[in-house]
């Protein structure tokens, strides 16, 4: 599996991420969104820079996709901000390759700069928490630029 | 100071004497006019037919520019008489004009054919402000018109009435509409327009009489068989007024013969416009007027100028919606070459007759935005060999301004208000203007019927160092067409995805804007018979919840009215615990939101809460707010809850182009804040008023009243007609309270509640289809789209 210090990594059968649609997945303590773009896969962290939107969830055109919380747009294949040059905030991206109607994905070995949150954060809080602010993503520097 | 004295107050003889003050002051100007208004915009009759502007709108004179310029203006008095020796003009009230200077600008009248009984009441020619106004008088919604002549003025007064609300039938002697500006096919493509407009047109008939006693009735035509009307328009062309110079001794053939420099037979009257004859040919449109005066104007200044050498007919219009530019000869005779180009579901025809390598004429339909580059060709006969190959498509010019860098600054750009490319220019660099809206204040070019708007445009771009585009109106940067053009394509092109209009029309991959635009399109076009394609919609309306600021979704149920039962609160409870909803929520809307919770969860969610989707996340119809009404208020005059419930259950589940809320009340203290919804219904003593239109939300609207109604059941249908017109006309992400102030109350009351009873049907219709195609969203929580659609995917192998 191992391939320097990547691996790379089984996720899903093809036809489970819908054409032009991108699905979450958790891989190695982080979350990736894998889009299908119909002629390509592509993967890139799922946290949006701005405000920690899934992407996965977001609207594809072409090779981008638009954040469904406040609308930024990121080249899939860069990782890079398209409509907000002000931004020095770059996605993560992660090679993908296509085995047998597979989608595998290569990741970096070591452990991420920030621990995704298990899917069941917020349910295992007590309800008289919902009041509490969550913190800021902008205080969490979290992204490294892809090499 | 000599005396000129213009008998008519129209446009052809105003714009001579505007020409004629630009000279020395040398006249002392009298204008005699048989109407009583001043002198407006004959053009835009239509326009006030069709109650898009009023009649103040059309003036292009006020009295105060009679005054400004010493003009002794009377109105309202016919001229019977010259006296070319004495030298005097006499009225049909006794009153005796002597003048130096006599201009003839009589313009023309309506030409009655030979149809037995034209005197019968109910019987209007549609030639003046006068005309128009009785016509608006008698125009009713349902009321049957008879449109005899299918000519330029006949499809105006047809389309105008059509606005109106009549139910409108034009009959043309001709096999084909419009034979003078437009050829057999051409006609078609406008007899197919109007007919799906629902205008009936009916060719090759000749009118014989109208029915009735003293009132008509219908129309017989010469082959017997007979149509019923309540009343009947003559739009059968024009005949010039010639009668007053003929009896003045004056040369007249079928208008006053003119010379090139407008002179008449007598040395000291003068005539343009309609009722004139120049090398045989009468005119009956704007241009040639225009250009008549100003040679006048520089005759009677004693300048010498080139003479005027005839105008070639050229017409510019909009009829019933449809751009049509028509110019020249366009018969196709042995030796002329007809160059054709023809794409029926896009709706553009354009035709050209080349002779001798030169233009002789053209016909543009559906897109007329070259139609100065063509004028050009003909006016200066320009050689095409060179460009044989680029005709019916303009080379790619270096830049947008070179088409129109090559226009004289003599060229009318305005025909309407004779302004000049030259004025234009100057204007725009002298004052520094940067916007149409600017250019429209100063010059007034454009304002008129419009068709010189593109032509504006260009020459800003090109001459103004801050042009600022106006807001566009495509749709966005994906596809170059507005909505209501993109409305058009989906139909006629039968395009039932939003991928394929993306592949056909756009860039191919659409963007987050294009996208749903698209996909409520598709959705509402077809009433729900399209290929819905997921990956084009908002992650809401693929999961069918509203996705919060942390990537978690909210629920909300169905509540009609905003009544619920303990069972169904119990459920609600109960789900809540069980999947640990971090917030229980009573929203703005008397609904209750489940907030916090998990895409994967929603399936479950749905089914353990056996209740309908609540639609909070999408652009559709969201809720009726409701009071209790006569049910439990002891000041309720109306049932609010069921006809609210009613309301809800009629409409729910289908998508508009922006959420639409509704409120019903049972009575006019207006508890449930029905006049600040999209659609409310306030019920009063004994009548419900439906009120469109209101907004609570960025911005505060008072809703505006759509009508009055007896009961509930009317209510609820003048709610439908009004749903389904926002539904089928606004933009997407257009709330109602822009799309009523954009269109105007009355504007949405005439397509809507007083509309052709064809055409109320139609929205029926279309909706009745869309509400059977639609359903519960959540019912996706048991059948998905898609084996994923709300599941959370897991990777096969974990890593060590």
């Amino acid at each position: 599996m191992s391939d320097g210090e990547k691996c790379w990594v089984r996720v899903t059968p093809c036809e489970s991420i819908p054409l032009r649609e991108g699905k979450a997945v958790e891989v190695g303590g982080r979350r990736i969104a894998v889009f299908n773009l119909g002629d390509s896969f592509l993967a890139v962290d799922n946290r949006c820079p701005h405000r920690g939107g899934p992407l996965s969830d977001g609207i594809v055109s072409g090779s981008t996709v638009v954040c469904p919380l406040h609308a930024w747009a990121f080249d899939l294949n860069s990782g890079a901000v398209v409509n907000h040059p002000e931004s020095q905030a770059c996605l993560a991206t992660f090679p993908v390759r296509i085995e047998k109607g597979i989608v595998w994905v290569q990741i970096p070995a070591e452990e991420p700069e920030t621990v995704c949150q298990p899917a069941s954060y917020e349910r295992d809080r007590p309800v008289r928490w919902v009041l509490r602010k969550t913190p800021s993503p902008a205080n969490t520097p979290l992204i490294t630029p892809t090499p | 100071m000599e005396r000129l004295v213009v008998v008519g107050n129209g446009m052809a003889g105003t714009a001579c004497v505007e020409q004629v003050l630009k000279y020395a002051k040398k006249f002392d100007i009298t204008i005699l006019g048989d109407e009583t208004h001043v002198n407006y915009n004959r053009i835009l009759l239509s326009a006030v037919l069709a109650g898009e502007k009023s009649h103040d709108e059309i003036v292009l004179n006020s009295l105060e520019w009679y005054q400004q310029h010493d003009i002794r203006l009377r109105l309202g008095v016919r001229i019977a008489a010259i006296d070319p020796v004495a030298k005097t003009v006499s009225g049909d009230d006794g009153c005796v004009t002597p003048y130096d200077k006599l201009l003839l600008a009589t313009g023309s009248s309506p030409l009655i054919p030979p149809i037995e009984g034209v005197k019968k009441e109910g019987v209007y020619v549609f030639r003046n402000l006068d005309d128009t106004r009785a016509l608006l008088d008698r125009a009713r919604s349902g009321a049957r018109a008879v449109v005899i002549g299918g000519g330029l003025l006949g499809l105006e007064a047809a389309r105008g009435l059509q606005v109106q609300g009549c139910d409108v039938t034009v009959v043309h002697l001709m096999d084909t509409l419009m034979e003078r500006q437009v050829d057999f096919a051409g006609g078609s493509y406008l007899k197919a327009k109007m007919e799906c407009l629902g205008v009936k047109v009916l060719l090759g008939r000749n009118t014989a009489a109208i029915l009735g006693n003293t009132k008509a009735e219908g129309v017989r035509f010469k082959d017997g068989t007979e149509l019923p009307a309540d009343f009947v328009v003559i739009a059968a062309g024009i005949r010039p007024n010639v009668e007053l110079a003929r009896k003045a001794g004056l040369q007249v053939n079928r208008g006053i013969v003119v010379n090139d420099f407008m002179g008449t037979s007598d040395a000291d009257i003068y005539a343009v416009g309609e009722c004139v004859e120049h090398k045989g040919m009468c005119y009956g449109l704007v241009a040639p007027l225009l250009e008549q005066g100003r040679v006048l104007a520089a005759t009677l200044a004693g300048n010498t100028v080139p003479g005027y050498e005839g105008t070639v007919p050229a017409a510019k219009l909009k009829v019933m919606g449809v751009e049509v530019f028509s110019a020249g000869d366009f018969s196709e005779s042995p030796g002329n070459d007809v160059i054709r180009f023809e794409d029926g579901a896009l709706g553009t025809y354009k035709k050209l007759i080349v002779r001798d390598n030169r233009l002789a004429g053209v016909i543009l339909i559906g897109e007329t935005a070259d139609s100065h580059r063509y004028m050009d060709w003909l006016q200066s006969k320009t050689d095409l060999r060179e460009k044989r190959r680029n005709l019916l498509f303009p080379e790619p010019a270096a830049d947008s301004g070179l088409d129109v860098a090559e226009l004289p600054d003599s060229k009318t750009v305005c025909g309407c208000h004779g302004v000049t490319k030259g004025t234009i220019v100057h204007t725009i660099l002298d004052r520094g203007l940067t916007t149409l809206a600017q250019l429209k204040e100063c010059t007034r070019a454009s304002t008129g019927c419009g068709s010189c708007t593109d032509l504006c445009l260009h020459l800003l771009k090109a001459v103004a160092p801050q042009f600022q585009e106006e807001e566009k109106k495509a749709l966005c940067k994906c596809i170059p067409l507005s909505e209501d053009q993109l409305r058009d394509i989906v139909r006629s092109q039968k395009l039932r995805s939003v991928q394929e209009v993306l592949d056909i029309y756009g860039s191919g991959t659409g963007c987050a804007i294009c996208k749903p635009a698209l996909s409520y399109m598709m959705d509402m076009v077809w009433c729900g018979r399209h290929e819905e394609d997921r990956s084009a919609r908002f992650i809401n309306d693929r999961v069918h919840a509203n996705i919060q600021n942390d990537g978690t979704f909210s629920v909300v149920p169905r509540i009609r009215g905003g009544v619920t039962s303990p069972e169904e609160l119990r459920r609600i409870a109960d789900v809540a615990e069980k999947y640990k909803v971090r917030m229980v929520k009573i929203t703005g809307s008397q609904r209750i939101d489940l907030l916090g919770v998990q895409k994967s969860d929603l399936p479950a969610i749905w089914a353990e809460l056996g209740m309908p989707s609540g639609q909070a996340y999408s652009k559709g119809v969201r809720m009726v707010k409701t009071c209790v009404g006569t049910d439990f208020c002891r000041f309720g005059v109306q049932d609010a809850i069921a006809t609210g419930v009613e309301l809800e259950r009629r409409f729910e589940n289908l998508f508009t182009p922006h959420k639409l809320k509704m409120g019903v009340v049972g009575c006019p203290r207006n508890c449930a804040e029905a006049t600040v919804k999209d659609i409310g219904l306030v019920g009063q003593e004994g009548s419900w008023q439906v009120v469109v239109g209101g907004a609570a939300g960025k911005k505060v609207r008072k809703a505006d009243l759509l009508v009055t109604v007896e009961s509930a059941e009317e209510a609820l249908q003048a709610a439908a007609l009004f749903f389904q017109y926002y539904r089928e006309n606004a933009n997407y992400l257009e709330r109602t309270y822009d799309f009523v102030e954009r269109l105007g109350i009355e504007r949405v009351r005439r397509e809507t509640i007083y509309a052709a009873v064809a055409v109320q049907q139609g929205l029926r219709d279309r909706l009745r289809k869309s509400k059977a195609n639609s359903k519960d969203a959540w019912l996706e929580g048991d059948q998905p789209r898609h084996p994923s659609q709300f599941v959370q995917i897991q990777p096969m192998e974990n890593v060590q």
